[in-house]
């Protein structure tokens, strides 16, 4: 200890009273903004680097070929890291889907407003309560109490229109972004 | 303000002398490549997006029978000026290995924007076994893998010439003035004419390696442009800032001189 | 800390938390009011820019850890990843890539600044060794980065320096296997030291406030390396120094900022721009620029040293812990010196000549006989040359701090600053490289033998006998002289 702590106290108690009319002239307060903006500077690119990458975004659309699709046939294919389900619908299904009154639904949305073409289903199949997959795809799978999608994880019923019916999901799948190439490709993102 | 003008024109000065090309490794061999003057060099230093297309072009047709570019993506293809339908078509004539399909086996398919240039052998040792022995490097990053390495790559496309009197050559091998070593198993790749040229540029094996040099770097580095243009504003933000630094901190210090 | 005077805050909110948990009383104390020898230089400034650049790298580091993988198959490729095709990934990584050479240049700057001016004395010796084990352990943590991006230089480096441990005897070899976790630099190794590169960071950042405190106990050295006598021959941190340091770092900055965006690569190596092929060694492995005079140091040592040799330099040592470092020689009369010396010269000389010149036959000189073997030696030297820097303070013992009063420890010191910097040199040229007709491996060994005589030597002898120039009074009489 070089200096005796009384002097040390001294000086704190002296420079204490001196901060109070401290100069914050023109100057200190643009260096002070500039270091802030310098500092988001940084920071940014920092933080964005998270977001999803450019390898990433350039997956973020996938083309999928369903002439191989018989009516009554589904499959799942990969996008975004989620289950897309595709489901080539029999007449029966689509009438199913189109012949409730909309108002008795939880999430209150015609067939109509969910398909370009009534004889494709396109949904994201991940359950709207807590995120699991639904089973339903495979002919040999449980489909529910409506002919679609059953989620087993808590008991979420989905019709031929992947619209809630019965269980605790909040919302019909979500139909993601998609157009047709052609009568039979599926372009998704 | 004298003494914060001339520390910062020493720490440029600094920078210049650290980072000059610098004449080393001069082991046994090597012959130092001449200095060209390239379109990307300098403080402000962009690429030429016509030598860009011309060298993707003899990468096409010429470097990738044997060399591989699996870093770069048709996606990228975007930076040489190409727009999203061209670079669609480029890579649609491509067919690349996907899969497994539902039945378990790969297929073939012609290549999207995402994918990575094919590269021309299934392995390095299928690349080998082609190639006497010896891999073709991946191209990928070859500029910033060599020492000096756009006028090395420069330097070794034209440097191929007679062995000296006294030196002798197996089967498959080629002098060149600028491979360390000199005996060089890739045979001299580029003639004149070889490529067509749409664009009226000369069809000479000088202007066919400037440009495919130009196209490597921006490969291995397809950042630089937007790398210098960040600098300069980072640059001029930090000068600003040592000034007003310096005024504060004389102001502050005023009364203690 | 804690308890004792606290400040006054207006702000109520600052005030409530400082009644009861004194954080904002300790930044006031430590950093806003505390006093701070008036006459710094600018050199006093890299300590302040040492802890930017270390904040800088683990900031950078936390992000590229993010989008890295630890893998022999992808690490390379997920390097290029973030170069190509993360977001601003080649910035980050150029941050960090050239980040740690811009911390070296700081410590290196820092550790000249501190011998320059004797702030390793008493009593700030424990603060001098602490900073000495930042600097071991940046300099661990820096060689185990080199290997993340597994290139050329990744592995090979790792290859060469994984082995000097070889060289301890007995357990070498087991030691080595251990580091790898197989029998060569594998996918284990890379494991471990990607846990260990993010591990270490944080040990740093420990020691450095072990050595922030230490500081704050002793006060800050200065120019003059005389204690501040009162008020007078200081000032307050803040705002005197933070805003110097302020302007420092920014110059130091534009600095960074050129490499980064201008010459990115030209600190690194190209080959490690090449997958790591472990088929194929790189001509001409040399480590980071920070490293090469240590590296030099290692080569130096191309002797195996023998039964002769070592009795030689044990008769030297002797003579030197007698006649240099002792006030009065203990057990050797004055008389016995010069034969003592004389035949530890020819004990070391027959011991030289007799490993270099293996076809005389001369008893016990062959390779297998060494003692110490050239690989180990070397070794040795390197981190004895480490061990220097620790044992300083009790090797320079004169009572004048600051190189300002002491012309002969100021000329032998900047030698030694020369010689540091041509140790860099040879150590990034190939082995049997040549300066002019000499060898370099000779200039190497002759630069070796200077850093060892500087501190073995020179600085003990100097203690004794430097005069010195006499000291002023306080700092406030030497600044207001200077300024009149």
């Amino acid at each position: 200890m070089t200096i005796a702590n009384q002097e040390l106290r001294t000086i704190m108690t002296a420079h204490t009273k001196d901060d109070e009319n401290a100069r914050r002239d023109f100057l200190q307060l643009t260096a002070g903004a500039m270091g802030v903006v310098g500092a988001a500077c940084v920071a940014t690119p920092l933080v964005n680097s998270l977001n999803p990458a450019k390898d990433t975004l350039a997956l973020a659309t996938i083309e999928v070929d369903v002439s191989d699709l018989k009516p009554g046939e589904a499959k799942t294919e990969m996008w975004q890291g989620k289950p897309v389900f595709i489901k080539h619908r029999t007449p029966k299904e689509i009438e199913e889907a189109e012949d409730v009154d909309v108002a008795t639904l939880r999430d209150k949305q015609p067939d109509s407003a969910r398909v370009q073409k009534p004889e494709w289903l396109v949904v994201i199949g991940v359950c709207t309560h807590l995120g699991c997959i639904p089973v339903g795809n495979k002919p040999t799978d449980a489909h529910g109490d409506y002919d679609g999608w059953f989620c087993p994880c808590h008991g979420s019923h989905y019709d031929t229109s992947g619209r809630v019916r019965k269980g605790p999901a909040p919302k019909n799948l979500a139909v993601p972004p998609y157009e047709f190439v052609s009568d039979t490709v599926i372009k998704i993102g | 303000m004298n003494r914060a003008v001339f520390s910062i024109l020493a720490i440029f000065a600094l920078f210049a002398v650290v980072t000059m090309p610098q004449a080393v490794q001069a082991s046994e061999g090597t012959v130092h490549p001449a200095q060209q003057s390239w379109h990307f060099d300098g403080f402000a230093g962009t690429y030429d997006r016509g030598a860009l297309q011309r060298g993707y072009k003899i990468y096409r047709e010429v470097c990738s029978a044997c060399h591989s570019m699996k870093r770069v993506h048709f996606r990228n293809l975007e930076a040489l000026g190409y727009d999203e339908s061209q670079i669609k078509t480029i890579a649609s004539g491509y067919n690349v290995i996907d899969g497994p399909n539902d039945e378990g086996d790969m297929y073939e398919r012609p290549a999207r924007p995402s994918d990575a240039f094919p590269s021309p052998f299934p392995n390095k040792n299928a690349a080998k076994f082609a190639n006497g022995g010896a891999a073709p490097p991946d191209l990928s990053l070859i500029t910033k893998a060599r020492h000096d390495g756009p006028n090395y790559v420069f330097g070794l496309l034209t440097g191929y010439e007679e062995p000296p009197h006294g030196e002798t050559l197996n089967d498959g091998q080629h002098w060149n003035k600028y491979f360390p070593g000199h005996k060089l198993a890739m045979a001299p790749p580029l003639s004149d004419d070889q490529v067509a040229y749409e664009d009226g540029m000369p069809q000479t094996v000088e202007q066919y390696a400037r440009d495919v040099v130009q196209f490597l770097t921006w490969a291995a580095d397809p950042y630089m442009e937007e790398r210098k243009r960040t600098g300069l504003k980072t640059l001029i933000f930090l000068l600003v800032l040592a000034g007003v630094m310096y005024a504060v901190k004389r102001r502050i210090w005023a009364d203690q001189h | 800390m804690g308890s004792g005077e606290r400040a006054e805050f207006k702000n109520p909110v600052i005030g409530w938390i400082d009644e009861r948990l004194p954080l904002f009383t300790l930044m006031q104390k430590e950093y806003g009011v505390f006093p701070t020898p008036r006459n710094f230089n600018y050199f006093w400034n890299f300590g302040a820019i040492a802890m930017f650049m270390l904040v800088a790298m683990i900031v950078s580091g936390i992000v590229l850890a993010m989008h890295y993988t630890a893998d022999t198959e992808l690490a390379f490729d997920s390097v290029e990843r973030i170069m190509r095709d993360v977001n601003s990934g080649w910035l980050i990584r150029y941050i960090h890539m050239n980040g740690a050479s811009f911390f070296f240049v700081a410590v290196y700057i820092h550790i000249f600044r501190g011998m320059y001016y004797g702030s390793y004395k008493k009593p700030r010796e424990l603060l001098w060794i602490l900073g000495v084990l930042i600097f071991l352990l940046m300099m661990a943590t820096a060689f185990i980065g080199y290997v993340l991006p597994w290139g050329q230089m990744s592995l090979w480096g790792a290859t060469v320096i994984t082995n000097l441990f070889s060289a301890i005897p007995w357990v070498g070899d087991s030691i080595v296997t251990l580091l790898w976790g197989g029998f060569s630099v594998d996918n284990p190794t890379l494991t471990r030291f990607f846990a260990l590169h993010y591990l270490l960071p944080f040990v740093i950042f420990a020691v450095v406030f072990l050595h922030v405190w230490a500081l704050h106990i002793t006060g800050s050295n200065n120019p003059l390396g005389i204690e501040p006598k009162g008020p007078q021959d200081t000032l307050p941190f803040h705002p005197y120094y933070t805003m110097k340091d302020s302007f420092g770092l920014v110059l130091f900055v534009i600095l960074y900022a050129l490499f980064i965006f201008y010459a990115p690569d030209s600190l690194g190596h190209p080959d490690n721009y090449i997958p790591a092929d472990p088929l194929v060694t790189p001509p001409h492995i040399v480590p980071e620029w920070y490293f090469l005079p240590f590296y030099a140091i290692l080569r130096a040592i191309t002797f195996n040293m023998n039964i002769y040799f070592l009795a030689g330099i044990a008769g030297l040592f002797t003579l030197l812990v007698e006649f240099v470092w002792r006030e009065k020689p203990k057990m050797i009369a004055a008389p016995y010196a010069l034969p003592i010396l004389v035949a530890s010269l020819f004990l070391a000389a027959l011991g030289f000549i007799g490993d270099q010149y293996p076809t005389l036959g001369i008893p016990f000189t062959a390779a297998e006989d060494a003692l110490v073997s050239a690989k180990l030696g070397g070794v040795l030297a390197m981190f004895g040359a480490i061990v220097l820097l620790l044992v300083l303070p009790w090797l320079d013992t004169h009572p004048i701090r600051s190189a300002r009063f002491r012309p002969l420890f100021k000329w032998s010191f900047l030698l030694l600053f020369v010689v540091f910097v041509f140790l860099g040199y040879i150590g990034s040229q190939p082995a049997d490289a040549a300066f002019g007709p000499v060898p370099l491996s000779l200039l190497g060994l002759l630069c070796t033998g200077y850093y060892y005589g500087f501190f073995l030597v020179i600085l003990p002898f100097l203690s004794r006998f430097e005069k010195g120039r006499n000291l002023p009074k306080s700092i406030h009489e030497a600044v207001l002289g200077k300024g009149a």
